[in-house]
């Protein structure tokens, strides 16, 4: 049975911080990390990507186009 | 399944637009015109427009939206993008032109403008990003705040008796002989924002093919003005916003002509 | 081949010379006394033969900015307007002087302060030269006093505009504005083409290609320290523009012992003037800057130094005599004679006035 798999890779250097892709995860992948980046904002990171099914939610509702969404059909 | 299997360039589903630059945006954490941003870099992309396009970016927030999508931009006086958006088409017809507009910009200073564009059908798109306030200059009134919404100028919330009344512009510009598609949209979940895609390729097509003009409003959050996060930001306009700006298309008479 | 002659008001002129010299769009407004403009414009209906676009704006503010638009995407764009539409579109000449846009646009003064009245005036001298605008700035300023001149300005504004990317303005008067006068006009020069466009304006927001980076069009910098380059090399190109492109005429000077300096209509009531006084055995010359940025100031300090009075007169209270008094830095008397509230003066009157400096 296939199934997708997800990743993100975060432009931490772009993010702001502004957890609204944290908000539209439907699969708890993502969270604020507990640092900050050169501009003083704290940024996200993939805490749970096992659960990451790459919907690309985070990508889209990202105001500053930081994440970039992989997602590849997986046989199980 | 090793993670490098899946973080393949021929995986990508989602990333940042070609069209939008390295700059980092000046916005503010959360700020719809991020998105908005997104989206017109996205679109012009995909019409193949990016050689052809001219924005006009406002006084506002937005000012810099030159800085940040890699197409030719002009740089309005706070109000006056329709008229140089005006001047612009009419005499390189077969550009994409279009304005990118705070409240503040369209609605207060430059109603002249932004009306006389739209009724003499100027085959512009004016994009209206709404969050009503002013949010470059702090988060003072705006003519579209709502009523008893609060303001730095209106801190007890905004009362008709002194204040008067906020200003519906997609209402007013549906009503307009020269306008062909009158629209609005928002940016904060999926689903918004791939109607709200479609809505600006719609317009965008529209101008190029000289059914007149549009006016795509975008109902969009201030979460700096409004002292709110970001998600509660939007969760305050979907309760708030979303009833006094009702989404969807005002007019379309894009398939008529 | 016989030039063909013709009779026409000076506002008249300006609307052909402009479909002439393959101006790109005009877009106006109507306001006395210059409504002929846009008027002959509509009749002729270029945008049927050379393509140009002619567009009544809601407001002066309007005009200005679709001109600024325009002429930002390297295109011949024009407006006009009288002294209470320019003072409306000041905000809109300080960005194009920022932003270095080659925009023209045209006054036809009438008297002022305020909305003042509708007969002519030289009232606006101060706001052409100094800037009613915000800002260090300078408008290149062309100052006709015939018919002729009113046709030949145009296409010489539109050069002077792209030659050095700086807004061009023709500050002309009711007088000239309203009088029929024979003209030759101009001969057709063709629109340039777009790929013409892109070519000669490289700097203009055309539509970017792969091989360039992004124009903007903007006067904002928000950064100091980049702020001032920019403004030193503005002031530099003004000074460019000083070295190369004053213009003025002389008449009668060679042996005068008094000079009567002005511009426009004031010009032409001082020829007769010069003509009467000549005939009262005093021996006067006349001294016409064509140019009022950049102003002749070489040529008036020279002149300075040959006569031993000059007189200026002018249609206002005052305000080209501040230049020629700087000019002259002291070295003779300068008086200045005027006439306000629309009231165009006699030659007489300047006659007696010259005795001022006598």
């Amino acid at each position: 049975m296939a199934k997708m798999k997800g990743a993100i890779v975060v432009d931490t250097e772009r993010c702001k911080g502004c957890s609204l892709c944290i908000v539209a995860c439907p699969q708890k992948v993502i969270a604020l990390a507990n640092k900050v980046n050169l501009h003083g904002y704290p940024y996200v990171e993939a805490v749970n990507e096992e659960a990451c099914v790459g919907c690309a939610s985070c990508g889209i509702v990202c105001p500053d186009g930081c994440i970039t969404v992989y997602r590849k059909k997986v046989e199980e | 399944m090793d993670r490098n299997q899946i973080v393949q360039p021929e995986n990508i589903v989602c990333k940042k637009p070609t069209l939008m630059n390295d700059n980092n945006m000046h916005y503010c954490p959360g700020c719809s015109h991020g998105v908005v941003h997104k989206l017109v870099a996205e679109v012009i992309e995909e019409m193949g427009m990016a050689d052809k396009a001219v924005g006009v970016s406002p006084v506002g927030c937005a000012v810099f939206a030159y800085n940040y999508i890699d197409i030719d931009w002009q740089e309005a006086a706070h109000g006056r993008a329709p008229a140089l958006a005006t001047g612009i088409k009419r005499c390189w017809p077969d550009r994409l032109v279009f304005t990118y507009q705070g409240d503040g910009d369209l609605a207060c200073i430059g109603t002249c403008e932004t009306i006389h564009a739209l009724n003499r059908g100027e085959n512009i798109v004016i994009i209206f990003v709404n969050n009503a306030i002013y949010g470059m200059t702090g988060g003072q009134m705006a003519p579209t705040t709502l009523i008893g919404q609060k303001t730095s100028t209106c801190p007890y919330g905004r009362d008709p008796e002194i204040h008067g009344y906020p200003l519906k512009m997609a209402d007013i510009a549906a009503q307009l002989e020269g306008t062909c598609y009158v629209t609005r949209q928002s940016v904060e979940s999926v689903g918004s924002i791939l109607k709200a895609k479609k809505a600006l390729r719609k317009a965008f097509e529209a101008s190029m093919a000289g059914k007149g003009s549009s006016l795509v409003e975008f109902v969009s959050t201030c979460n700096s003005g409004w002292k709110l996060t970001p998600a509660k930001a939007n969760e305050w306009m979907k309760e708030n916003m979303f009833p006094f700006y009702p989404k969807g298309d005002l007019k379309d008479t894009t398939g008529e002509k | 081949m016989e030039k063909e002659v013709v009779l026409m008001k000076g506002n008249e002129a300006i609307a052909h010379a402009a479909i002439r010299c393959g101006c790109d769009g005009y877009f106006g407004y109507p306001i006395t006394p210059q409504s002929e403009v846009i008027e002959t414009l509509a009749e002729l209906k270029p945008w049927e033969t050379t393509g140009m676009q002619v567009v009544q704006a809601e407001s002066e503010l309007a005009s200005i900015y679709m001109v600024y638009g325009a002429a930002g995407a390297g295109k011949r764009a024009m407006t006009s307007s009288s002294s209470p539409g320019i003072a409306l579109m000041q905000e809109g000449i300080t960005y194009m002087a920022g932003a270095e846009v080659p925009g023209v646009f045209v006054n036809v003064q009438r008297g002022g302060p305020g909305l003042g009245t509708i007969q002519p005036s030289q009232g606006d001298y101060f706001q052409a030269t100094r800037g009613g605008g915000n800002g260090d700035y300078k408008v290149i300023v062309l100052a006709p006093s015939s018919v002729q001149e009113m046709a030949d300005f145009v296409d010489l504004a539109f050069e002077l505009a792209f030659k050095y990317r700086n807004p061009a303005m023709i500050l002309s008067d009711g007088v000239i504005g309203q009088m029929m006068e024979k003209v030759v006009l101009p001969p057709f020069k063709p629109r340039r083409t777009d790929e013409e466009v892109i070519k000669e304006c490289p700097w203009a927001s055309t539509g970017k290609p792969k091989n360039r980076e992004r124009v903007v069009i903007t006067s904002l910098e928000l950064k100091p320290e980049a702020m001032e380059k920019r403004n030193i090399a503005l002031q530099e190109k003004y000074a460019k523009i000083q070295e190369n492109e004053v213009r003025f005429e002389q008449q009668q000077m060679d042996d005068a012992e008094y000079a009567i300096v002005a511009f426009g209509s004031a010009a032409r009531i001082a020829e007769k003037a010069v003509e009467i006084a000549r005939e009262q055995g005093v021996k006067v010359g006349l001294f016409r800057p064509i140019t009022l940025f950049p102003f002749p100031e070489k040529q008036i300090a020279e002149l300075s130094k040959k006569v031993k009075g000059i007189l200026v007169a002018e249609i206002n209270a005052g305000q080209m005599v501040q230049d020629v008094r700087l000019a002259v830095n002291g070295a003779v008397p300068v008086e200045q004679f005027g006439r306000l509230g629309g009231i165009v003066p006699d030659p007489e009157e300047i006659v007696e006035a010259l005795k001022k400096v006598m």
